[in-house]
């Protein structure tokens, strides 16, 4: 028994170490998308610097404080694949074609599989487009840097958060079982991620009504809960409550996948594949 | 000039067709036509919902910044979507698709330009209209203001075609770099949808004479609003938006050359 846990442990590991590598391959993407992602965290710093200016409480954030939310969003803002891209991409094109047969004939679980490969992905987007950004910020504008123990519960959210925005992404993806072509879902699920996560602008400065909706969605856990966590906005029994709703989306996300993926196989069983 | 117009025809004969295939499926036209129009309508929310902590930002009422947005955004949004394909470069390159394109007897140019033509887009020209027909009314209007705005219209589409043209022309060079041009494309749209009173002197002196987006809007609006650069540049750069875009249509003519005679094919 344990033996095979540890086959299917290694097995998964696998998935992700191919995949880390699979994007390490473009080193001349990886470079122009940190560019890039420097530039809009030097624009969007100067716009909230204008703001704070104006008014040094907003939202509750002091001006340093809100330009490190503006870095870390663009930190994670591809570790999540917030746009989509990442294993879910595959998924729906897979499906497309109807090569996600193969994938349901392996002796491996299809969500696992696919999970593994984006937690590989999200792996190499942070520690290349993650990182070096926050670095590029810290040197222009100074960023607050986080406690020991708002460290390490920085880490573990962004690794939920990837696990979130996975299992939201593969419902999207996973309505092209049904729709055949899942680009309107996913343009709609970048319209919805883009202004829920704090991505655009930090959920705390929402008008009452609508931030208090904003921070109950699974949205939040994307960027808002990390980079709360890193400025310290979280300690403590507040801490574990943050990443406690974190990993109660993500556990009744991925099964809603498990669900929605039995509803499918039986579906594409019905067609004949 | 006869070589022009033979180009532009091409490129509507290209962009008919693109159009024709992407009303083949009507949902998928529509929705993603739609969710264009959410997407760019949540980044003027965004500066709305900025203004619920503000009085003014940057010394700007929310209507001066939704004039500023407007016109940026309708001139980028045109040229987004009558080049942007054009950052599909890379991949060209490495699909083999441009030796096709160079045998054929239309300008490489027009050809990736035309390449996937999104008619969709026509969604996100109408919310940058509908941002600008809102903040319009507080300009006082007169001939020479209307003059202004259609020069500046006009001016702004051609720096970004050349935006778009010139930074995806580094893929020659770096084929899967497609990103990098992102960062002075959509970045470049939207740092000009803030005043250039929040951002340091060198920032606005580089979009002034390196890459002179500040024509595209800043000075033209200044003119609209009535007022004076608050940096102190001089009063005529309000009416050089046409000779910042003559000026980039020459950078970009030698640095599309540049890049099309380097070019070697994948040999696949």
């Amino acid at each position: 028994m344990s033996g095979a846990f540890h086959a299917q442990l290694s097995l998964y590991a696998a998935i992700a170490t191919r995949s880390f590598r699979r994007y390490s391959t473009y080193t001349a993407a990886t470079l122009a998308g940190i560019f890039t992602n420097s530039v809009f965290g030097i624009i969007l710093s100067f716009a909230y610097l204008a703001l704070w200016e104006q008014n040094p409480s907003a939202g509750g954030y002091g001006a340093e404080q809100a330009v490190t939310f503006v870095w870390i969003g663009q930190a994670l803002l591809m570790t999540i694949a917030l746009w989509s891209g990442g294993s879910t991409d595959d998924l729906a094109e897979r499906i497309r074609t109807g090569d996600i047969a193969v994938d349901l004939y392996r002796p491996v679980s299809v969500l696992g599989w696919y999970l593994a490969a984006d937690l590989g992905r999200g792996l190499y987007h942070f520690a290349t487009r993650g990182v070096a950004p926050t670095i590029v910020g810290a040197l222009l504008f100074g960023l607050v840097l986080p406690s020991p123990a708002g460290a390490a519960g920085f880490l573990v959210s962004v690794a939920l958060a990837v696990v979130v925005s996975f299992a939201v992404r593969f419902l999207f993806a996973a309505s092209a079982f049904w729709l055949l072509d899942a680009t309107g879902p996913r343009v709609l699920l970048s319209v919805l991620a883009t202004f829920f996560s704090g991505l655009t602008l930090p959920l705390n400065l929402f008008p009452d009504g609508l931030r208090q909706v904003a921070l109950a969605l699974p949205f939040a856990s994307y960027v808002q809960t990390p980079a709360d966590i890193w400025l310290g906005r979280h300690s403590g029994p507040d801490l574990l409550a943050a990443i406690g709703l974190q990993v109660a989306w993500a556990v009744l996300l991925l099964g809603a996948c498990a669900l929605v993926l039995r509803a499918a196989t039986r579906k594409v069983v019905v067609q004949g594949g | 000039m006869v070589e022009v117009a033979h180009a532009v025809r091409a490129y509507w004969l290209i962009a008919a067709l693109w159009i024709r295939a992407s009303m083949a499926y009507p949902l998928s036209f529509w929705t993603m036509t739609v969710g264009g129009v959410l997407i760019t309508f949540l980044d003027f929310v965004a500066i709305w919902l900025m203004f619920s902590h503000l009085d003014s930002y940057g010394g700007f009422t929310l209507r001066e910044i939704g004039l500023l947005y407007g016109v940026t955004s309708i001139s980028f949004r045109l040229a987004d979507m009558l080049v942007g394909s054009v950052e599909k470069i890379g991949q060209k390159v490495r699909s083999g698709d441009l030796d096709a394109m160079m045998t054929k007897p239309v300008p490489v140019l027009a050809q990736l330009c035309a390449d996937r033509f999104e008619l969709r887009r026509l969604g996100q020209i109408a919310q940058s209209v509908a941002v600008f027909g809102w903040a319009a009314p507080i300009v006082e209007w007169n001939p020479q203001r209307l003059a202004v705005l259609a020069m500046a219209l006009v001016s702004g589409v051609v720096i970004y075609f050349c935006v778009f043209v010139a930074f995806s022309t580094i893929q020659f060079w770096t084929t899967d770099a497609s990103e990098f041009a992102n960062a002075f494309t959509y970045g470049g749209n939207t740092i000009m949808q803030y005043p250039m009173t929040i951002f340091p002197l060198e920032v606005v002196r580089s979009l002034t004479y390196l890459l002179p987006l500040t024509f595209v809007n800043w000075y033209p609006c200044l003119f609209l609003l009535g007022l004076h650069d608050p940096f102190g540049a001089p009063g005529w750069f309000r009416f050089a938006s046409p000779l910042a875009a003559l000026v980039l249509v020459g950078v970009t003519t030698l640095v599309w050359r540049q890049g099309l005679r380097r070019y070697r094919s994948t040999g696949s």
